[in-house]
């Protein structure tokens, strides 16, 4: 190597490739980490069931929602995004999935909690579906590494539904 | 060495992703704290069903750059497999409506480009620069140029 220009060349591209190997090997890390997250939720109260003024049915409710998703942060965990979503069918939709709380959890103190809440974003149909409608309750959760792949998996809950009538 | 290198990477990241820009550059402010303005971010586009919770990049008609926000509802049709979605920011107060086009109210498979698998962090702030000052741009151009005269061997 006769020029400063050469040298700092293979530095660099050495020191790029050692940082990405680096990297690689801390998001396979997170594949051996072991997992089991918990979680309830109940359903309190339904505030307002109704046909909004023109079409659709929206319901308003008030969820108790307690989790434990502990052992989902490891050393190369940023945080973890979850969320509550109801999913249910409608003659016309094969899936209809609605979000309707979520929350960033940043570290691994804060992970196991208890909340009630009404929801966060409206649960409202497109159509009028929702008297008596059987729907799953399901608590997803994304985490979001310092560095590589993210990972997202779900607790399905079955067995929820809403009133025959509205009120 | 390290720009034949990079844009060899590049290349096989169009294959194995199967998307036209696998790799995008977090701009804004709406995903903290998970992503940060200069995180990349490695996208990839299957065929398999939208579903809420995924992060995925989306072009909004009349808009140049693409948005990285996060599916909060889905309602997928029976007969066809047609799928309206609705987007939002993990930091944003409200859902994307309002920065869907005009009249829109969900978005549909055509509007997104690729789902966000994967991502690392700051190496995007090089784009940034480059392209909010654009004479670091000419001065890097210039560097790389006069290397190249000068190492002829």
């Amino acid at each position: 190597m006769h020029s400063f220009g050469y040298g700092a060349n293979a530095l660099f591209t050495f020191s790029v490739t050692a940082l990405a190997f680096i990297c690689a090997i801390a998001s396979l890390s997170d594949n051996f980490s072991n997992q089991n997250p918990s979680t309830e939720i109940q359903i309190l109260n339904i505030n307002r069931f109704k046909k909004q003024s023109y079409e659709n049915d929206e319901v308003s409710l008030t969820l108790d929602i307690t989790a434990d998703l502990q052992s989902l942060f490891t050393w190369n965990t940023k945080q973890v995004f979850a969320f509550v979503a109801a999913e249910y069918e409608t003659p016309k939709n094969s899936l209809n999935q609605v979000s309707l709380w979520d929350a960033i959890i940043p570290d691994k103190e804060h992970a196991k909690f208890r909340i009630q809440t009404s929801n966060k974003y409206r649960f409202i149909d497109q159509g009028h579906n929702l008297r008596g409608k059987e729907f799953n309750l399901t608590l997803h959760w994304h985490v979001m590494p310092k560095t590589g792949k993210m990972f997202a998996d779900k607790i399905v809950m079955p067995g929820y539904s809403l009133p025959d009538a509205y009120k | 060495m390290i720009v034949t290198s990079s844009l060899i990477i590049w290349k096989a990241l169009i294959c194995v992703t199967g998307s036209e820009s696998p790799v995008v550059v977090v701009l804004s402010e709406s995903m903290e704290p998970g992503f940060q303005r200069g995180d990349i971010l490695f996208l990839h586009m299957s065929k398999d069903p939208i579903r809420a919770g995924e992060i995925v990049v989306f072009n909004i008609d009349g808009r140049d750059i693409p948005i990285v926000h996060r599916v909060i509802k889905v309602h997928e049709r029976k007969n066809t497999g047609e799928v309206d979605v609705l987007t939002k920011g993990d930091n944003n107060p409200g859902d994307d409506r309002l920065l869907y086009a005009k009249g829109q109210v969900w978005l549909h498979r055509h509007h997104i480009m690729g789902r966000s698998v994967g991502f690392l962090p700051y190496v995007g702030w090089v784009t940034i620069i480059m392209t909010e000052k654009p004479i670091i741009k000419y001065i890097l151009i210039g560097a790389l140029g006069l290397l190249v005269i000068s190492s002829r061997d």
